[in-house]
């Protein structure tokens, strides 16, 4: 559970990143964070793990005020995993990258061997175990960032613009990987500016802008409201907008993902085949 | 991170941000000079003061006390390491004498800092690349120093986001004995430095198509001219620090000693 309280954060320089944010996260939710760059977003998440403090209000994470718990303490319940895996890949070996994480929080050593090899599976990395992560792409190295977080198996994840370099296999095959992290009662909070992986994800949508959050609510119903997202500079989904451009002809505003307009397609030009013999 | 705030150009119309990059360096070597001309906290304190009015004058005080803050520890260590050699070397006594001098050489590194602050903070990269170049330095050197200041920024946030990665892996970086604190950093520095090298990679190749290196002579569309304002700075640094060679050496300073 995460709650934040009247949250206000302002950086040393003076500028104001946060404005009284308000919102309550249950545990296995799965959220999607969208908004203009320069939202906030990114500041936002970087509270969770105590990384920065609110100037004002409080942030609890399962009723621990995160002024008073250090970031290794508030870590090992949150994972936060950054936009760019170079920030904090170091090792020689891609073993020894997910170790590192394991070492920090005291696992004994047999823990530490089985919990490698559990993350290097799950993120298909087995054959890179020895490997240098240098030498590995941008987007396997963007993996070996994720493994790095899941291998201590914290109850909440954050992500930064998990997306953000991966084709669009390794970005179905992330969307996979993240629906099933949160169906088995992880809380997964994302953000991002990728609307279509948002729709195929699914989540609920917390939307920022200008340092606030401006709207929240089912996938479906952010991201078929044009007013609040034009406010936080996102476009809808493109099947979306096609969608809504071709309300004249009677079709629904609300799709925002290609199966269901697929279906829907297909109900309106069979009843077509059938009433004028195409 | 904060000690890069103060190397930070900071743009501004102040007379001082007017005058010649090579004007406003002769300054800053002339406080630098004057700075390890004296030991005596008297005229330390003295050569502090008088920076004030510059640094106010710049409107760069702000920045100059962040990067101050920022260079704490390290004055805290100036002063302890004088302080321990001085004691241990005066057969394990504390004197006030002792206690004064250390005190004035942790003063004298932040009269130095506040120095280049002054220089840093007032001149952006550009002058002083044109400087250089009009001080008949090459161009490729010119271009490597100046590359490098206008990086520090850039490289101080990298190093911070870097630390926010590794600390949300469980890295505490407080934590352990010296060694093991020194061993912390690590995790750190490696991302950081090869993050370095690869943008100097990048930048190398985005500079070789746009044509880098490609005439021999280059020209600049501006050219630094000294004016009136910048022979009086000359004028007036020249006669502080004939003044101050003078009383160095004729006059005796008076110590005013910290009791203990």
């Amino acid at each position: 559970m995460i709650e934040v309280e009247n949250v206000s954060f302002t950086y040393p320089s003076g500028v104001e990143a946060l404005k009284e944010i308000n919102v309550k996260i249950k545990d296995a939710d799965f959220i999607a964070i969208i908004g203009e760059n320069g939202a906030g977003k990114t500041t936002f998440i970087k509270h969770l793990n105590g990384i920065l403090k609110p100037t004002q209000g409080d942030i609890y994470i399962n009723g621990l005020n995160t002024k008073k718990a250090s970031i290794a303490e508030l870590s090992r319940d949150v994972g936060l995993v950054f936009q760019n895996p170079d920030h904090q890949l170091f090792c020689e070996t891609v073993e020894d990258e997910i170790a590192f994480g394991l070492k920090n929080f005291g696992f004994n050593k047999d823990a530490i061997s089985e919990r490698v090899t559990w993350a290097l599976n799950l993120l298909d990395l087995t054959k890179y175990g020895k490997v240098s992560p240098f030498m590995l792409s941008g987007g396997e190295r963007k993996r070996v960032a994720l493994a790095t977080i899941l291998a201590w198996d914290p109850k909440i994840l954050v992500l930064d613009e998990p997306t953000i370099g991966q084709d669009f296999h390794q970005k179905d095959k992330l969307r996979q990987f993240i629906v099933q992290l949160n169906s088995q009662g992880r809380t997964v909070i994302m953000v991002t500016h990728d609307v279509e992986f948002v729709a195929d994800c699914n989540p609920k949508v917390i939307v920022m802008s200008n340092n606030r959050i401006i709207a929240t609510g089912s996938a479906r119903e952010v991201l078929t409201n044009f007013d609040i997202l034009a406010k936080a500079s996102v476009l809808p989904p493109q099947i979306t907008q096609l969608f809504i451009k071709l309300s004249d002809l009677g079709l629904p505003q609300n799709i925002i993902d290609l199966y269901e307009a697929k279906q829907l397609i297909i109900e309106l030009t069979k009843g077509r085949l059938n009433n004028e013999g195409l | 991170m904060k000690v890069f705030e103060g190397l930070k150009f900071k743009r501004g119309t102040t007379a001082i941000h007017r005058l010649d990059p090579r004007t406003k360096f002769l300054v800053s070597c002339m406080i630098f000079t004057l700075a390890l001309l004296f030991t005596e906290l008297l005229s330390i304190l003295i050569l502090f003061i008088a920076q004030l009015p510059l640094l106010f004058s710049a409107r760069i005080y702000r920045e100059w006390s962040l990067s101050l803050k920022g260079s704490l520890t390290l004055v805290g260590i100036i002063l302890l390491s004088n302080l321990i050699v001085g004691y241990i070397s005066n057969n394990f006594q504390l004197s006030s004498q002792l206690l004064t001098y250390s005190i004035s050489m942790a003063f004298r590194f932040v009269v130095l800092m506040s120095s280049f602050s002054l220089f840093f903070l007032t001149t952006s990269p550009d002058d002083l690349s044109l400087a250089l170049e009009q001080s008949h330095i090459p161009y490729e050197f010119c271009f490597a120093f100046t590359t490098a200041i206008r990086f520090v920024p850039v490289l101080a946030i990298e190093a911070q986001t870097i630390m926010d990665a590794q600390r949300s892996r469980g890295l505490e970086l407080d934590k352990g004995n010296f060694l093991k604190r020194i061993r912390n950093y690590i995790p750190i520095l490696i991302p950081l430095i090869v993050g370095a090298i690869r943008r100097s990679l990048e930048l190398a190749e985005a500079m070789e198509s746009r044509a880098f290196g490609a005439k021999k002579k280059r020209t600049n569309l501006y050219r630094l001219q000294l004016k009136k304002s910048d022979y009086l700075t000359f004028l007036i640094s020249f006669c502080i620090l004939s003044l101050a060679l003078y009383i160095r050496y004729n006059i005796p300073i008076p110590e005013f000693q910290i009791p203990l």
